[in-house]
């Protein structure tokens, strides 16, 4: 008997391999399915190309979205026709910060679009609820937005185009984020055509995220950083004597409105923001480790976030000719950088080197308030060492004290930044006003990054601005 | 009263599927004993119950009173099949039976709210194709000759998909079907059955003196069975049906594998399958654009990757839950009634529903490969273990396909997808396999008795 049971074990070996085989192959696919639907998928679907959001909102009522404080800042409501709408409390102020829900969704209402239709209701109302079939309430969204610094960001811009991006500079929280031209949310669906149309003033784009400007000044930050990787040792040596411009191979550089500077070393080249000091590093780099260093700082790569924004770019490669050289070192050229970027190097500057991931999205609660999912701070990487951070810690320091910040010094707080005026177009003298630094040198509190469109120079308009914020938020 | 229905509906639908599902697995566990058939009827009644309530929310929610109609029918026909079976077949396995109905059910329902007319369609295919593949077992316990022919099914096959290569009509950049009459006909569906019984013979030797088959055939045999083989593959690959090349190819080295027991066939048929995917990829841009559109579909989402990332978003709308019968958007994914039938499940049923489907399938895998075990006659089992694969196979193919797990080769679901051809082929090859069984168990049961007999003795 057992001889047999042993002769029809051997006779089977084979489909035994075969059985386990295959079952072994249905295993890996169930647990590849398990996998996709249960980690992947979440967040896969909250797609702008995927259509089946919209039988998500027949069965759920689109939950809330909640600055800080708990403000509203977009929450479900009536009509005067009685028809369901969704209603955004501060208007224009949080239009691109907090979005809209249609056509494809915006801001938070997008990045939140699938949480805000997922409803985490106790288990038992869920099951009554379906069957009197009755919409479950949403899940809601808590924000890091702060409703002051938001409005008094928004106010500062005033009638101006551009972006303020302000951010936690520890944990990089967005704080407040605004964008002009704008939109009033509740309106832009019946308005879609005439908003969406309007290619002049693009009131959709959010500057502060998909914005692409030439960085001028500010950009010296990253030249900088790039002269102190090449001269570790004797960058304190670097001497020049500005006499307004600069002449290399017949290509010529001036300073901002033809200012001559002088003597400088190189932190007062910084702080004075002077073009033909800056010009003349560039002609000493190394553009491949230049390139190198721009790349490790995110340029033409995807930034670690989930706002919707576009790439910065920085082309420059070795080869380039004297004028391509000159003009980059010094923020001009090809490079172009968005607001957020341009804010996360600063915060990175302003925590010793290490770039924090940007977000908006501080935790999920369904309708009762019990939290659902929340979300921490994540480190991206060291973006330069933390050596190198703190001298251009002290540099951003220098501009406020002695230079092109100064607006920004004695005052109840301190402030490092730098500044920027970036010549766009054609017509000589027309500049975007840009400005980047945080508050309390000691300990950095917030970033706020600044581009006025086609203001001026960034000392007279973006400066006053970051004023107002860190005013608002030391509570002057 | 009906929203009720409808809105507790995801939630009952998924545990019919789960507790039928879990009936599957019980199968095989249980012993024998008179409580196996209240064990079965308890099953069946999962699926009549499945089938019911979805039949109940799809006239609901559509407002559909014909849709009820279509349902009584199908519960007719199903109940018609599996007491017909108990009748006609008393030692059938009725797993079997009852697996191949669950997922015609679960393929009725899903397509009546994809198509009601497609859905229609299918029922009469379903309905000719089961009275006619009923009487297959019967013909195989009669006439016991299979093996005779076996040339004959390797000419035919091989004649048939040349004549597809040679003038077949162009379809999705591969040529695969003919249209007779108007009913487009896919003769490699049909190929794939003769194929297996083709092989099942050429990999068996009749003992000359003994006139007993055995396996590990001669040379000769091996020889002209591997070139048969390599000539049905040449051609499918020549005619750019990928998918069924890799089916064939996959099924000759298992049971060639089987046959001559030789674990170095599965070595050189894992090199030689990779060196075959790699040559067409190089060669095919059909190809190429599936492997893109499988990597990163996102980043093709507007062209290659329209189709897998509707199928991924149906998936992940739906979540475990699903969205409910007429519930979700199944539709948007382009050829979802066939290819991409498991993500309407899915999407509509809940991912646990079906995670289901995937159990019921596998336990229908390991049925077969049971019944291959537990023949008698080595050309009968070569034969189940052929069929075992080449189904196991094509679950893979088209569920792994869908949720993104390999790259999708346009192979349909057995019985879940619309399609004539493939739910006709997939009826006969069940047929074919209940047949094997069958024999296998009035052999078995003398051989039984002769030992219960040696042991009194």
């Amino acid at each position: 008997m057992r001889d047999k049971g042993k002769k029809l074990a051997k006779r089977n070996n084979e489909m035994s391999v075969v059985m386990y085989f295959f079952a072994a192959v249905f295993m890996a696919m169930m647990c590849y399915f398990f996998y996709y639907v249960q980690f992947k998928a979440p967040t896969e679907i909250n797609s702008s190309y995927n259509m089946r959001q919209q039988n998500l909102a027949k069965k759920v009522i689109r939950g809330n979205i909640y600055a800080a404080d708990g403000s509203i800042l977009a929450e479900q409501a009536m009509n005067s026709d009685n028809e369901e709408v969704r209603y955004y409390p501060f208007k224009e102020v949080f239009a691109h910060a907090v979005g809209y829900d249609s056509h494809g969704c915006a801001g938070v209402e997008h990045a939140a679009n699938i949480d805000l239709l997922t409803s985490d209701s106790p288990v038992n109302e869920k099951l009554q609820k379906e069957m009197a079939g009755v919409r479950n309430y949403g899940d809601n969204v808590y924000t890091s937005y702060d409703v002051n610094l938001q409005e008094t960001a928004y106010e500062a811009l005033g009638a101006y185009k551009g972006a303020i991006v302000v951010m936690d500079a520890k944990t990089a929280k967005i704080l407040a984020m605004v964008s002009k031209p704008d939109y009033d949310p509740n309106t832009v669906s019946d308005n879609w055509a005439s908003i969406s149309a309007d290619t002049e003033d693009s009131p959709l784009v959010n500057r502060a995220t998909q914005g692409l400007y030439p960085p001028g000044s500010t950009f010296k930050i990253v030249t900088l950083l790039e002269y102190l990787k090449e001269h570790s040792d004797d960058y304190q040596d670097y001497r020049f004597n500005c006499k307004g411009s600069i002449t290399f191979d017949d290509v010529t550089v001036e300073c901002y409105h033809g200012s001559v500077h002088g003597n400088l070393d190189l932190k007062e080249s910084f702080a004075k923001s002077c073009n033909s000091s800056f010009a003349n590093i560039g002609m000493q780099l190394n553009l491949k480790k230049y390139a190198n260093t721009c790349n490790e700082l995110l340029f033409n790569t995807d930034l670690p976030t989930d706002l919707y924004y576009s790439k910065s770019s920085f082309t420059l490669k070795s080869g380039a000719d004297t004028e391509e050289i000159m003009h980059t070192a010094m923020g001009q050229g090809n490079t172009l950088m968005s607001p957020l970027h341009m804010a996360m190097i600063t915060q990175a500057i302003a925590n010793n080197g290490v770039m924090m991931k940007p977000y908006e999205i501080l935790k999920k609660t369904n309708y009762l308030g019990t939290v659902i999912e929340s979300y921490e701070p994540q480190k991206v990487k060291s973006i330069m060492t933390e050596n190198e951070a703190k001298i251009e810690q002290e540099f951003m320091e220098e501009v406020v004290n002695t230079g092109t910040g100064k607006k920004l010094s004695k005052l109840a707080y301190t402030a490092a930044g730098k500044t920027g005026s970036a010549e766009f177009g054609n017509v000589k003298g027309q500049s975007h006003a840009w400005f980047t630094g945080y508050s309390n040198i000691s300990d950095p509190d917030i970033v706020v990054t600044v581009i006025v469109e086609g203001a001026g120079s960034g000392s007279d308009y973006a400066v006053p601005m970051a004023k107002r914020i860190f005013d608002a938020y030391y509570g002057e | 009263m009906s929203t009720a229905i409808v809105g507790l509906s995801r939630y009952v639908l998924i545990f019919f599927g789960a507790m039928y599902a879990f009936h599957c697995f019980m199968a095989f566990v249980i012993g024998k004993g008179s409580d196996k058939n209240w064990f079965y009827i308890t099953q069946e009644a999962f699926m009549i119950l499945f089938h019911m309530t979805s039949f109940l929310v799809l006239a609901i929610t559509s407002k559909n009173v014909e849709i009820f109609t279509l349902g009584a029918f199908q519960e007719v026909m199903l109940i018609a099949i599996i007491v017909l079976y108990r009748i006609l077949y008393p030692e059938c396995s009725r797993l079997l039976v009852n697996n191949m109905c669950m997922l015609l059910a679960i393929g009725f329902v899903i397509l009546t709210r994809l198509d009601q007319t497609k859905a229609l369609k299918q029922f009469f295919i379903v309905a000719v194709s089961l009275a006619v593949t009923m009487f297959i077992p019967y013909l195989m316990i009669r006439f016991r000759e299979l093996r005779r022919y076996t040339y004959v099914f390797g000419g035919i096959g091989l004649a048939a998909i040349a004549a597809v290569m040679v003038s077949g009509a162009v379809t999705n950049g591969s040529k695969l079907s003919w249209q007779i009459a108007g009913i487009t006909f896919q003769p490699s569906e049909f190929v794939k059955l003769l194929y297996v019984v083709f092989l099942a013979g050429m990999l068996t030797e009749e003992d000359e003196d003994t006139g007993r088959i055995m396996l590990k055939p001669s040379l000769q045999r091996l020889i002209i069975g591997g070139a048969a083989a390599f000539a049905h593959v040449a051609i499918l690959v020549f005619s750019k049906d990928l998918g069924s090349a890799l089916i064939f190819f996959i099924v000759y080295v298992f049971m060639l594998y089987a046959s001559v027991k030789a674990p170095v066939v599965l070595a050189g048929g894992a090199a030689a399958g990779v060196v075959g995917s790699l040559i067409g990829y190089k060669l095919f841009a059909h190809v190429r654009v599936r492997v893109t559109a499988w990597l990163d579909p996102f980043k093709v989402i507007e062209g290659q990757g329209y189709q897998i990332t509707q199928s991924l978003f149906a998936i992940g709308t739906g979540s475990w839950f699903g969205m409910g019968l007429n519930m979700g958007s199944p539709n948007k994914i382009p050829v979802v009634e066939q290819d991409f039938i498991f993500a309407a499940v899915s999407e509509e049923l809940g991912c646990i529903f079906g995670i289901c489907l995937i159990l019921i399938c596998m336990s229908t895998f390991l049925m077969i490969i049971n019944m291959a075990m537990t023949a008698n006659d080595p050309y009968y089992r070569l034969m189940a273990l052929g069929f075992a694969v080449y189904y196991a196979f094509q679950i893979l193919l088209t569920v792994g396909g869908t949720i993104k797990f390999i790259p999708m080769t346009g192979v349909t679901l057995p019985l879940v997808s619309y399609g004539g051809s493939s739910v006709l082929s997939t009826l006969i090859m069940l047929a074919i396999v209940q047949g094997i069984y069958l024999i296998h168990d009035t052999e078995g049961r003398t051989v039984s008795y002769e030992m219960r007999g040696g042991y009194a003795g």
